[in-house]
Parts: structure tokens; sequence; C-alpha cells
């Protein structure tokens, strides 16, 4: 019943994926590479127990490659400032262009401002939660989904 | 005729040792001198009028003169306190154009200690949670995967470590940037110091404006090494130029509609060039006119919009370039092309 997927090789996009049927598949968007250690480390209990799979993009357009190459992920976790492509434009992306049914998508930030807030609600936004992350209220929100 | 020539004529007309001829003459002569007494009375009477005269109007003059002279010493008083504000609106101006730089940078500064701050809380409490099982783990003597995890409680304080220090940075040069310079010269990395300006102006535009994006293009020499230069003055000019050329990508972009597939760019790069440094802004926006080029480095120049620049920018920048260090800021543009300001440092 597993079925396990090769990581792909491309350099500029660095993410990790594997794949397991009824796993939650989240991909984690930030241009802070820690994001990845952090991830991993706090929701190393869902991992374990094949819960949640995380693959990760450090760019808007690390992103967008990932979900057109195919990679179907349920929920995507999105910085809002990161350089070149943000978060808000990637979403607006992911909300016009991806295929029906686009996936959920929740805008992370350091920048909780109204401003902010009201353009991704606007873009379709699922959620907005800002940094410092708080990741029992993101496990809790991550569990209704699943 | 006064009684003495009377006198002197009656003594005269009565003689009779004298000719009558002596008489005439003499007689003519004494009418003479009163003639002349006469007219030098007069002229007597008119100098001393003239004297009075004089004395008032000289007096009157002096009187003028005072009061010109306190209203001189008034004049100066108000000049010399004149300059004083003058002087104190200068350093007003400076200070408010630091902190409206400052303020350019307050969302960057967010965005730059939030991050941090997240791995910091988070890390702190997967480290708490990661005790907790490696003493479960303990306990149940499984001493391999207890060891496992107190690898991971190292890894998550190196990062809390990291990220600490990553926010202190933050904090300590932006309290550096606003604070008055003590002109001490001291070594620096030069290269560090552009590329934190570089992020912390990015993230202050992109929390600004929300549209704003630009690609942005670093190349730092190695060897420019650690430059004894004034860091938070320098720091002020290296973020001036970031905040201009930002400022010129959006304004082309604005102008330009979407279509013309503009792509906005800032590069920032640095160069040893045998005793002297070069540090390099350049961006691919507006460009300057000719007609604003000579005008660009003069105080109170701006071109932004009332309200949006002080016009000091450029001139202080200039000040800490040339006077404050001894170098030179060129600038080379192409009007709709481009903007390259060159600050060139001596070792």
């Amino acid at each position: 019943m597993k079925q396990k997927k090769e990581p792909i090789q491309n350099s500029s996009l660095f993410y990790h994926y594997k794949s397991y049927i009824h796993q939650m598949k989240i991909l984690v968007v930030d241009d802070e590479k820690d994001v990845q250690v952090l991830f991993e480390q706090r929701f190393r209990k869902e991992i374990r127990n094949k819960e949640m799979e995380f693959a990760f993009a450090y760019s808007g357009e690390d992103a967008l490659k990932y979900l057109n190459e195919m990679h179907e992920a349920v929920l995507i976790l999105s910085d809002i400032n990161m350089p070149g492509m943000s978060g808000l434009e990637l979403l607006r992306h992911i909300k016009e262009k991806h295929h029906q049914p686009p996936p959920l998508v929740m805008m992370i930030t350091a920048y909780g401002d109204a401003d902010n807030y009201n353009i991704a609600m606007k873009l379709g936004a699922d959620d907005f939660l800002t940094k410092p992350l708080e990741f029992s209220l993101l496990k809790e929100k991550l569990k209704a989904i699943h | 005729m006064s009684p003495q020539l009377q006198t002197i004529s009656d003594f005269i007309k009565n003689s009779s040792a004298l000719t009558d001829a002596d008489k005439e003459s003499l007689l003519k002569n004494i009418k003479e001198a009163e003639k002349n007494q006469s007219m030098i009375q007069f002229k007597l009477d008119r100098v001393d009028k003239d004297r009075n005269t004089l004395s008032v109007m000289l007096q009157e003059s002096i009187e003028d003169l005072q009061k010109k002279s306190l209203a001189i010493e008034e004049t100066n008083k108000e000049l010399t306190k004149t300059l004083e504000e003058l002087k104190a609106t200068q350093k007003q101006l400076i200070q408010s154009e630091k902190m409206a730089s400052l303020g350019e940078l307050t969302a960057g500064i967010a965005h730059e200690i939030q991050n941090p701050l997240n791995f910091v809380n988070n890390f702190s409490e997967v480290s708490s949670e990661l005790i907790d099982e490696m003493t479960e783990l303990l306990e149940k003597n499984h001493a391999k995967e207890a060891k496992a995890i107190a690898n991971e409680i190292k890894m998550s304080l190196e990062k809390i470590n990291f990220h600490g220090k990553r926010a202190d940075g933050i904090v300590k040069s932006m309290l550096q940037h606003s604070r008055t310079s003590n002109n001490k010269k001291e070594p620096v990395d030069v290269n560090a110091l552009a590329d934190e300006y570089l992020r912390l102006a990015y993230h202050g535009m992109r929390a600004k404006d929300k549209s704003f994006n630009a690609a942005m293009k670093t190349d730092y020499d190695e060897s420019v090494g650690l430059v004894k230069i004034i860091s938070q003055d320098i720091g002020r000019v290296i973020l001036n130029l970031i905040t201009n050329a930002f400022y010129a990508v959006m304004e082309k972009k604005r102008l330009q509609s979407a279509e013309d597939g503009y792509e906005p760019m800032i590069t920032v790069s640095t160069k040893r060039i045998g005793e002297k440094i070069e540090i390099k802004v350049k961006d691919n926006g507006t460009g300057i006119p000719q007609k604003a080029l000579d005008k660009i480095f003069q105080p109170f120049f701006t071109t932004k919009p009332t309200g949006q620049g002080t016009g000091l920018g450029l001139s202080l920048s200039y000040d800490i370039v040339t006077k404050g260090h001894g170098g030179e800021l060129k600038v080379e543009t192409k009007e709709g092309a481009h903007t390259e300001f060159v600050i060139i440092l001596p070792l």
C-alpha cells in the first residue's frame, strides 16, 4: 500500500517529498531555509506516524514549478514576503490558474497587518497566520482539515 | 558807528595839525574800517548761527546714529538667533532624514526580527518536547534512541543561538543607524554592511508596497575585506542609494504597461581597485534627466512628490562620502534606462 515517489532531481527545487496513501500532503513555501528543519521537528510525530508529509519550496517560483510538475498538495502553507514572486502572487496564481479544485492555501507571514490580510482573503486564501507561528494552533487547523 | 570810532572821527575833524586832505583820507579809512567791521560782525554772526545749526544737526545726527547703532545691534542679535535656529533646524533635518530612512526600514526590520523570533520560539518549544521524549526513552533504557534525540536537541539549540544572534545583529545595527554618529572610523566588513541594508530596504519596500518586486543581483569582491569607515554613516549612504534605486524601478514599472515585459533589477557590487574600494548601486529604472543631474547633490532638491522626500538624502550622502571619508560619490545615468551611483573610498 505504500507508494514512494522519488525526489525530483532539480537543484533549484529544494524539497523532499515522500508520499503515502492517506497522508496529508502539505507544501511549505518560505525563503527561510530553517523552516524545513523546524517543520520536520514540530511535526515529527505526525511524519513518523505517516499522518502528514511535507514538501518544501524556497520561493514562489519553485512552488509553482513543483505544482506544475503535477505534484499534488492538499494544502499549501506560504510565507508572503519572499524575494521574487511574493506569497500573495503565488496565491493568485494558484487560485486563478491551478487545475480545479485548487489546493487550500494558508498564508503565514511576519506582517500580520490588515492590508496583507485583506489582500490575501480577497485573493482566496483559506487562512491567515502570523509569525512567530503557534504550532499548536497550526496543528489544530491541519487536523481539522485532515 | 561805534562810539570809539565816532570819538576818533571827531578828533580827526577837529584836529588843526592835519590837513583837510589827510582828514578826508583818514575819515575815509575809518568809514572803510567800520564797514569791514560790520561785515566781519555779520559774518561772525552767520558763523555763530551756522555753528549753532551745525551743533543742533550734529546732535541730531549723533542721536540718529545711536538709534541706528542700537537697531543694528538688535538686528545682529536677531541674525545670531536666526543662525542658531537655522543650525538647530539643520541638525533636526539631518536627524529627521535619518529617522525617515529608518522609517522606510521599519517594516523590513519587523520582518527581519519576526523571522528569527519564529525560530527561537519554536525551536525552544521543540527542545523542551524533545527533552521529555529523551527522558522517557532513558527511563526505558533506550540509550541509542535517546542519543539520537540528544543530537536533535543540540541542533535545535544551535538554531536558537544562530537566530537569536541574527535578531540581535539587526537590532544593534538599527540602533547604530539612528544614533548620532560619533565620527569614529572603525574596520567594517563593507560587503556585509551593503548586503544587510539591501535586505532591510527590500523587505521594507515589500511591506510598504505589496506589488513591489525587483530582482536583486549582488557581486561582492572578497578582497575588499575590512575598511576603516564610520559604519552608520556609510550604511546610511548605501541605504539611501538602494532606496532611491527601488524608487526608480518602481516609477518605471508604474509608467509602463504590463505587456512591456519590464523586469526591475537592482545590482549592488563592491570592488577593490588598488588603494581604493568601490561600492556600486545600479538600477534599470527611470534614470535621471540631464536638467536634474546638476542639482541632485544640492540640499532640498527632490523630484519626488511633496511629502515623499526631504531632498536631503543625496546631499547628506555626498557630504558623508567626500567630507567625512575623503572619498568620491559619482553618478552615471541615462534617462529612461539606468542609473549607477559609485561610492569610492580610500583604504
